[in-house]
């Protein structure tokens, strides 16, 4: 049979290619050491907050919550940075791109399903720390379910750091990546401090300067309820929803923008 | 009845890099303007540095052309449709290799939305094709060369294109390799697919290529049929006589062994002259070779022109 008289090429779908992708990166991940690394270390912070606790004056099921939800965010963000800004530039440094993108993939699914391959490692990293933490509460004799919150919103929170990451390495080295991702990830914490600048700045250009950072860049203590959770404080669904919305929605804007920069890419 | 589109349609392609902080502009390819027939074997010679990979790039649309049009099946290399009909094998490469070699297919095999039972029947088929089979258990990370290459051809054949592209395919193999590298090429134009590939190895292209194209400093220097380089008259004669060379010649002896003189001579006037002096002169011509040109006489020849050429 000739080539010629062959059946035509059918037309894979639009997310067969994303999640071909996806699984291709989280098989990736699971299979690198380094994942498993961050993963041992964060499950030894959280088991050694029950012993930090008993050497500390307070309320242990606070310190252990406080000590386990913060392991959980600082070694997910570690994971969003380092594996993320990597994710991109090993394909293009290792040139695994040109086999890729010389398939019928769109450049945008091929970001788009590196980030959701990445999202997929992120979420299992924080359910087997947040079972870890839950285990430990539990065998205390705590609540544990105030924590949902908290823990759902560090996952969005994971989910727009590593869309930054995945932005700045569509054009920039990963050292230059995880600099500009992590002073993102600074500054969203610290996005308050340009309300309490404006009121020191003189009215006009400098003022308007600060109102426009404080919208654009992303305020990631939006997604912080840490206090209110280790407090025992209920986080209202609404708040828990608009917050949730607003960091997916600044994820995947960041997302596009990471795409449109890529298709612009040439690959030496 | 509609004419049918070349298989590969390059268009005064022009592509500049620039330097390192943008400073100064290299000129990879200049110009460029080639048509590729279906069931051709196409070969994209040239010494390195020529614009051969740049030239392929751009074809997968992996590389934005500053001018020019790139055409395959006749469509836009940026079109997904053109590219599920194209499979394409890089220079010297690299592979996820924390994947096995089935693993690596099957997801090759997925990027083309070929169903599971499908890809699981075509993988077993193609490995076999490649000599892989019983050995793409083990993951990539342990494959030789040859391997590499060989599992790089499969993904690039897995969903059975019309345009296999092949940068520098036999680079790096061994003669076994090389030859195993060769039959699959071979095979491909019996399935009626095209082959465009580029390579810097004469011999090769010299057994496998219906047409080529010789690529100096990203202009082509070159194009045509191997058909016709063998067609040529003799571009000289080496004459092989034993005892004493006419004096008139003793300055075109190439070679003496064994009291066998080899004797160039330019043309067949030159050469009737010599037949009827070395009688005379007491010696005997034992043999006449006509010499055509070779595929590596030619790509010296154009590669040497270009240089003296400065362009």
């Amino acid at each position: 049979m000739t080539a010629t008289a062959e059946a035509a090429p059918r037309r894979p779908r639009v997310t067969a290619a994303v999640g071909a992708i996806a699984l291709n990166t989280f098989r990736e991940a699971v299979r690198d050491r380094i994942l498993y690394l961050l993963l041992a270390f964060a499950l030894l912070m959280i088991v050694s907050s029950r012993v930090l606790s008993m050497l500390t004056v307070g309320d242990e099921g606070k310190i252990i919550k406080d000590l386990g939800l913060s392991s959980i965010s600082i070694f997910g963000v570690l994971t969003s940075v380092f594996v993320g800004v990597s994710l991109v530039f090993k394909e293009i440094d290792k040139r695994t791109v040109y086999t890729l993108l010389a398939n019928p993939v769109r450049r945008w699914q091929f970001v788009v399903g590196k980030f959701a391959g990445l999202a997929l490692v992120l979420l299992m990293n924080v359910v087997l720390m947040s079972a870890a933490l839950v285990a430990l509460l539990l065998a205390r004799g705590d609540t544990v379910l105030r924590l949902v919150p908290a823990i759902v919103l560090i996952y969005v929170e994971l989910l727009l750091v590593t869309a930054f990451a995945f932005l700045f390495s569509s054009f920039a080295n990963p050292i230059l990546s995880a600099i500009g991702t992590v002073a993102t990830y600074v500054v969203g914490h610290l996005s308050w401090s340009f309300e309490l600048l404006k009121d020191r700045v003189p009215e006009g250009a400098p003022r308007v300067l600060c109102d426009v950072l404080h919208a654009a860049l992303p305020n990631l203590d939006r997604l912080d309820v840490k206090a209110r959770v280790v407090h025992d404080l209920a986080v209202p669904g609404p708040f828990l929803g608009w917050a949730a919305l607003y960091g997916v929605s600044y994820a995947l804007a960041v997302l596009v923008v990471a795409c449109v920069v890529f298709e612009r890419r040439d690959f030496n | 009845m509609p004419i049918e589109p070349p298989v590969v349609r390059l268009d005064g392609l022009v592509k500049t890099f620039r330097g390192h902080l943008g400073l100064g502009k290299h000129v990879a390819v200049d110009g460029l303007t080639l048509e590729v027939r279906r069931g051709e074997i196409f070969g994209l010679l040239g010494p390195n540095g020529a614009g051969k990979t740049t030239t392929l790039k751009t074809m997968m649309g992996l590389l934005r052309p500053d001018r020019g049009e790139v055409r395959l099946l006749g469509l836009s290399p940026t079109d997904p449709a053109a590219r599920a009909r194209v499979g394409f094998l890089p220079e010297n490469p690299y592979f996820y290799d924390y994947l096995t070699g089935e693993e690596f297919l099957d997801f090759y095999g997925r990027l083309h939305g070929i169903p599971a039972a499908e890809r699981r029947r075509r993988i077993a088929e193609i490995l076999a094709r490649v000599g892989l089979e019983g050995r793409s258990r083990g993951s990539l990370r342990k494959f030789s060369k040859g391997m590499v290459q060989r599992i790089g051809l499969a993904q690039a054949l897995l969903h059975r294109p019309e345009l296999v592209v092949l940068d520098e395919p036999m680079s790096g193999l061994d003669p076994i390799g090389r030859r195993e590298v060769r039959d699959l090429i071979l095979a491909q134009r019996e399935a009626g697919r095209t082959v465009f590939f580029s390579s810097h190895i004469l011999q090769d292209a010299e057994m496998l290529c219906d047409r080529v194209a010789i690529l100096v400093r990203g202009r082509v220097r070159y194009e045509g049929t191997l058909d016709a380089l063998g067609d040529r008259q003799p571009r000289w004669f080496e004459v092989a006589i034993v005892g004493p060379v006419p004096a008139e010649w003793s300055g075109e002896v190439c070679s003496s062994q064994g009291g066998q003189t080899l004797v160039r001579v330019p043309d067949v006037e030159t050469l009737t002259r010599l037949l009827a002096a070395t009688p005379a002169a007491g010696g005997q011509v034992v043999s006449v070779w006509p010499r055509r040109e070779t595929l590596e006489d030619l790509f010296l020849r154009h590669v040497g022109a270009a240089a003296e050429g400065g362009a």
